[in-house]
């Protein structure tokens, strides 16, 4: 596949260069300000160290890549809210020229779910999201595999930077201000944690869990996620949850159709109960009880793979 | 009347026991000095409850009354009652509260959950490493019967609620290991 990569973090660069590993030609790589377009398959190592010392991907214009020659369009632009610009126009320009689109920005998929599936029905394209949830673990496309009628709940720990924070405040017994510096020190924590921690990261991964498990065209966004975070959660809280056996974990849930995310007690070697920076989803399924999928919910190569994979599952155009 | 006061029944009462020597045998001490006929006593061992415990049934006889002072002496003892007669305690909860616990009065969030729930508070640890004056946490394990844990733990949410407090509930299901 011919693949327009937009967007030129971590993943989208991970994207760019993992790409003939997985036997397709990057045609098109943009940031916010600049690209490079070539339908014979651009210089992945220029550009990447292009982007690296002088900013600029290429000389081209942005709009030239979205609308330039590829199959499979991938989004990995910064997660916005609300409106999920300027990544769902992207979306809309790939589907309304009938190629394919591989998601890793959240935004499209948790705050306008029902506007990407009408594009998409009008469209030859397909969109495909695996890396929006859980990163490098394969969890939309288990759900698809058993099919969202089969599974009755879906709970997992879906942030890697509150898992880290709650899983060494308990271990160390130290305190939240300073854990959340220690993991900004390791760069598990970004400078301005603050979805992370309060929990919006989380909730979008859940509301998107919500969308696809949804049957009856309901259709979910942040704003209807019950969000509480673990900001200044207190050391003595799960000193006394540990005292009993049990921790705290920052627990997105989504079962009947509600999408609730908040530290909840949990027993301390249950699998939903991950240390350091580590995710896990758990499947509540009709007729096979619990799945549980584990693995890096975050990472450059990580969240790649499952952008790759998405591409590998596309019909031919 | 059947249900006179003094008329001897027969109980079965489930236990949650420490897997520690003696802890058959302090369990077994209140009914005896409360005036229980002890019939039968089954002892689970090998098998353990969700929070590791061994659990233990025992058989008894005793009026109604002996009866209730024989639930409360266990509990007394820090035994773990999780179904009494044919009351079933079958659900505990546990819930961690943070904040201002101290100064809104615990005495009072504790007694108001048991009030407006038919809910018992078991045990209950209280951490303040700061002080009084200061933000502690505390954790509440509450018995209650199948099916209410749903109306319990609303309850907890809107005691705390008013008194600032934040509430850590557990994960309803999947969080077994």
């Amino acid at each position: 596949m011919r693949l327009a990569v937009i967007g030129a973090g971590a993943v989208g660069s991970s994207v760019v260069e993992l790409a003939s590993d997985y036997g397709h030609t990057v045609t098109a790589y943009a940031d916010s300000r600049s690209a490079t377009v070539d339908a014979d398959g651009i210089d992945v190592a220029a550009a990447v160290e292009r982007k690296q010392t002088d900013g600029l991907i290429g000389d081209e214009d942005p709009a030239d890549a979205v609308g330039g020659p590829y199959d499979v369009l991938v989004e990995a632009t910064p997660t916005t809210l609300g409106d999920a610009q300027p990544g769902f126009g992207h979306v809309e320009t790939a589907l309304q020229r009938d190629r394919h689109v591989v998601l890793a920005n959240k935004g499209p998929v948790a705050e306008r779910y029902a506007d990407v599936w009408e594009l998409e029905r009008d469209s030859a394209g397909t969109v495909l999201f695996e890396a929006t949830v859980g990163g490098a673990m394969p969890v939309l496309s288990t759900i698809d595999d058993f099919d969202p009628e089969h599974i009755t709940a879906v709970r997992g720990v879906l942030n890697g930077t509150a898992n880290f924070i709650l899983s060494r405040m308990s271990a160390e017994g130290l305190g939240y201000e300073h854990v959340l510096a220690e993991a900004q020190d390791l760069g598990v924590a970004e400078a301005d944690p603050t979805f992370d921690v309060d929990g919006t990261d989380a909730a979008l991964k859940g509301v998107i869990v919500a969308n696809v498990l949804s049957d009856d065209d309901t259709e979910y966004a942040l704003e209807d996620a019950d969000v509480e975070g673990i900001q200044d959660i207190e050391g003595s809280a799960l000193e006394l949850a540990a005292e009993d056996g049990r921790t705290v974990r920052l627990i997105a849930e989504v079962v009947t159709g509600e999408v609730r995310v908040g530290p909840r007690l949990v027993p301390e070697h249950a699998p939903l109960a991950p240390t350091g920076t580590r995710n896990i989803v758990q499947l509540e399924t009709e007729h096979a009880g619990r799945l549980n999928i584990s693995g890096r919910g975050a990472g450059g190569p990580e969240t790649a793979s499952a952008v790759l994979a998405d591409v590998g599952r596309l019909p031919e155009l | 009347m059947s249900d006179s006061t003094d008329e001897v029944r027969s109980y079965t009462v489930r236990l949650e026991l420490v897997d520690e020597p003696g802890a058959l045998l302090n369990a077994l001490e209140p009914i005896a000095s409360n005036g229980g006929n002890l019939l039968s006593i089954f002892h689970e061992r090998g098998n353990l409850t969700p929070r590791g415990h061994i659990p233990v049934e025992v058989d008894l006889e005793a009026t109604p009354e002996r009866f209730e002072g024989i639930v409360e002496a266990l509990r007394g003892a820090g035994i773990n009652v999780i179904q009494a007669g044919a009351e079933r305690y079958s659900e505990a909860i546990t819930v961690v509260l943070s904040g201002h616990l101290i100064n809104t009065d615990l005495s009072d969030t504790v007694s108001r959950i048991q009030d407006a729930t038919n809910a018992t508070v078991t045990d209950l640890s209280l951490s303040a490493p700061e002080g009084t004056e200061d933000a502690s946490s505390a954790r509440i394990r509450l018995a209650t019967e199948q099916d209410a844990a749903e109306s319990v733990i609303d309850t907890v949410r809107e005691v705390a609620g008013e008194k600032d407090l934040r509430v850590i509930e557990p994960l309803g299901t999947g969080g077994d290991p």
